[in-house]
């Protein structure tokens, strides 16, 4: 494996010999009932402070798995996933999901929501502070206007925008995306993609977010995991993305290295780790 | 109701117009109840049935003093049809209370928990079956007293499906919503008020719905508990052992129509207070 601690953001602080976060040789096996089924086998990985990492992989192979031990809804069966040299056991706010399905709750206006958020995780901070964040995280996400809508009544786009100011208002230091944008339309998505960034670039925190799309993990991420098939899928490739931030979409697709790093992408996922379709 | 839409000559700003438009809504069933009501009617005065005719219910003068002034006060148990009606339901009233607030907490501790669930469904399954009459001499037995005997029986039939639905709503919170609030970390109070009330609380009211019927419908029962009081479940007992035949009809029918207010205005209810979930 080859050396995972570089830090690969111009002008972070030097890190420790402790990192951020790390993955100690991680395996997840599932109990079945035709046996113990292993998802994720002796995963060795680490995270810098401040980095956008984007892990790819086909379905089923255990992204989702690998990122619930980060937020702490699954524990590893054997090994840690270390923040802060402190092993993660439980969820916390510190550790904020974007959920798959948005999560958000349908009985309140996408202000609550946000409000909701921020009044759980600080509840002794001053009313009006709360109401200051919460306005000004609907703001970065251009919801101001729908503010006092109900979820029922956003498009999946503006659902998608809600749940990520409730996840940036609280503040966390990592903030774990499972393939938020899939289910939207290529303009909306790429809209997003450039809010996430311009987000991303005022707070630095870690971001972990699972995508399907090459050309999104390589316009958004610093590193791209690259996961080998399950079971025991283990990480195959750790593809660093260099471009320089903040980024624009036309001019990295100019750059001959972005169809380099593509077609080695997609060497890696269609041919040395080709899906088998026979299930 | 008038019609709203914009005013056209001829038949569309015609109330008589709308009315023949819309017949598709109300001509079935005014059809169907005028159809039963004339079968009623035939049968009873060519003596097919023992039951008094439909229109005895007017010609009767016990039964048109009834319809005609539901407000008078003779003192003792010779009072109008709303006097009787508002005795039942302040007792209904007491034992659903009773009933909802019992069914909500106790649905909402076995939805969260598990194990308590598995070591009293047995026990609940088995006692909603038994109906609202059984519970009469033991309620008797119980409380030793009518009044708390007969909110007893109310209580009991009403507070299954409550209960129940209650657990069920709970157990139906998405395991998304549980992980917001675990992310979060919130306390157990705000995921009761944020997250769980408002999630169950459609399934809470199907529970209630379903509970006011039955509430209504034990109301004979309890009220044949407490000869000697005022309430429309003893009025028709009360008809029956002085062979009043019609009042009985009177007050069944009586009985049938205040259910269904009841059971619309939980509907009416249930819409505003969660509405398009
Ligand atoms: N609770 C569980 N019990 C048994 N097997 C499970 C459980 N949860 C997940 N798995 C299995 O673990 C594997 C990885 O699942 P995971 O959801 O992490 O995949 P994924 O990479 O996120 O897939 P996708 O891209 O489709 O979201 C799958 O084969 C799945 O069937
Ligand atoms: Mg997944």
């Amino acid at each position: 494996m080859s050396t995972l601690l570089q830090p690969t953001l111009a002008g972070l602080p030097s890190p420790s010999t402790e990192a951020f976060l790390r993955f100690e040789n991680v395996s997840k096996v599932y109990p079945t009932p035709t046996g113990p089924y292993t998802v994720l086998d002796g995963i060795d990985m680490a995270v810098n402070q401040g980095e956008f990492m984007c892990v790819i992989g086909h379905s089923g192979c255990g992204k989702s798995t690998l990122l619930n031990m980060v937020s702490g809804f699954s524990t590893p069966s054997s090994g840690q996933v270390v923040l802060h040299g402190n092993a993660i056991t439980k969820p916390g706010p510190d550790r904020m999901v974007v959920f798959q399905g948005y999560a958000l709750l349908p009985w309140f206006s996408a202000y609550d929501n946000v409000y909701l958020a921020i009044d759980s995780v600080k509840p002794d901070l001053p009313a009006v502070e709360k109401k200051e964040i919460t306005r000004e995280h609907l703001a970065m996400v251009g919801l101001t206007e729908a503010a006092d809508k109900k979820i029922n009544q956003l498009s999946g786009g503006m659902k998608q925008r809600v749940a990520i100011a409730r996840a940036l208002a609280i503040r966390p230091e990592v903030l774990i995306l499972d393939e938020p944008f899939g289910a939207l339309d290529a303009i909306t998505k790429e809209e997003l993609q450039e809010e996430l960034l311009t987000i991303w670039n005022t707070q630095k925190c870690t971001v972990l977010m699972i995508t399907h799309d090459i050309d999104e993990a390589l316009f958004l991420a610093d590193r791209l995991v690259m996961m080998t098939n399950g079971p025991a899928a283990k990480i195959g490739e750790i593809m660093e993305i260099n471009f320089p931030r903040p980024r624009n979409r036309e001019e990295i697709m100019e750059d001959p290295i972005y169809y380099d790093m593509r077609n080695q992408a997609l060497d890696f996922l269609y041919s040395r780790f080709a899906h088998d379709d026979t299930e | 109701m008038v019609p709203t839409s914009p005013r056209r000559p001829g038949v569309a700003s015609n109330p008589l117009g709308w009315l023949t438009r819309s017949s598709g809504t109300w001509l079935p069933p005014l059809l169907g109840t005028g159809g039963f009501l004339l079968l009623w009617q035939i049968l009873s005065s060519a003596g097919v049935i023992a039951l008094p005719a439909p229109s005895s219910l007017f010609t009767e003068e016990r039964t048109r003093t009834l319809i005609l002034y539901p407000f008078y006060d003779r003192g003792g148990l010779d009072k109008g049809l709303f006097w009787q009606t508002m005795a039942s339901l302040s007792r209904v009233a007491q034992g659903y209370t009773l009933a909802a607030l019992v069914g909500i907490a106790v649905g909402i501790t076995i939805g969260l928990k598990p194990t308590i669930n598995r070591a009293f469904d047995p026990l609940f399954q088995f006692l909603r079956m038994v109906a609202p009459l059984a519970w009469v001499p033991i309620a008797l037995v119980l409380f030793q007293k009518n009044q708390p005997a007969a909110i007893f029986v109310i209580f009991i039939t009403a507070i299954w499906p409550i209960l129940i639905n209650t657990a069920e709503g709970v157990r139906q919170i998405p395991q998304d919503y549980r992980n917001v609030a675990l992310v979060l970390q919130m306390s157990s109070r705000r995921f009761f008020t944020k997250v769980l009330i408002p999630s169950a609380l459609p399934y809470i009211f199907t529970g209630l719905r379903i509970s006011i019927g039955l509430a209504w419908l034990a109301i004979i029962a309890a009220e044949i508990v407490m000869p000697g009081t005022l309430g429309i479940g003893f009025f028709i007992w009360d008809a029956y052992q002085q062979n009043y035949v019609g009042e009985i009809v009177l007050g069944v029918i009586w009985i049938g129509a205040i259910g269904l207010v009841l059971d619309r205005l939980m509907a009416w209810l249930q819409t505003r207070i969660s509405p398009g979930q």
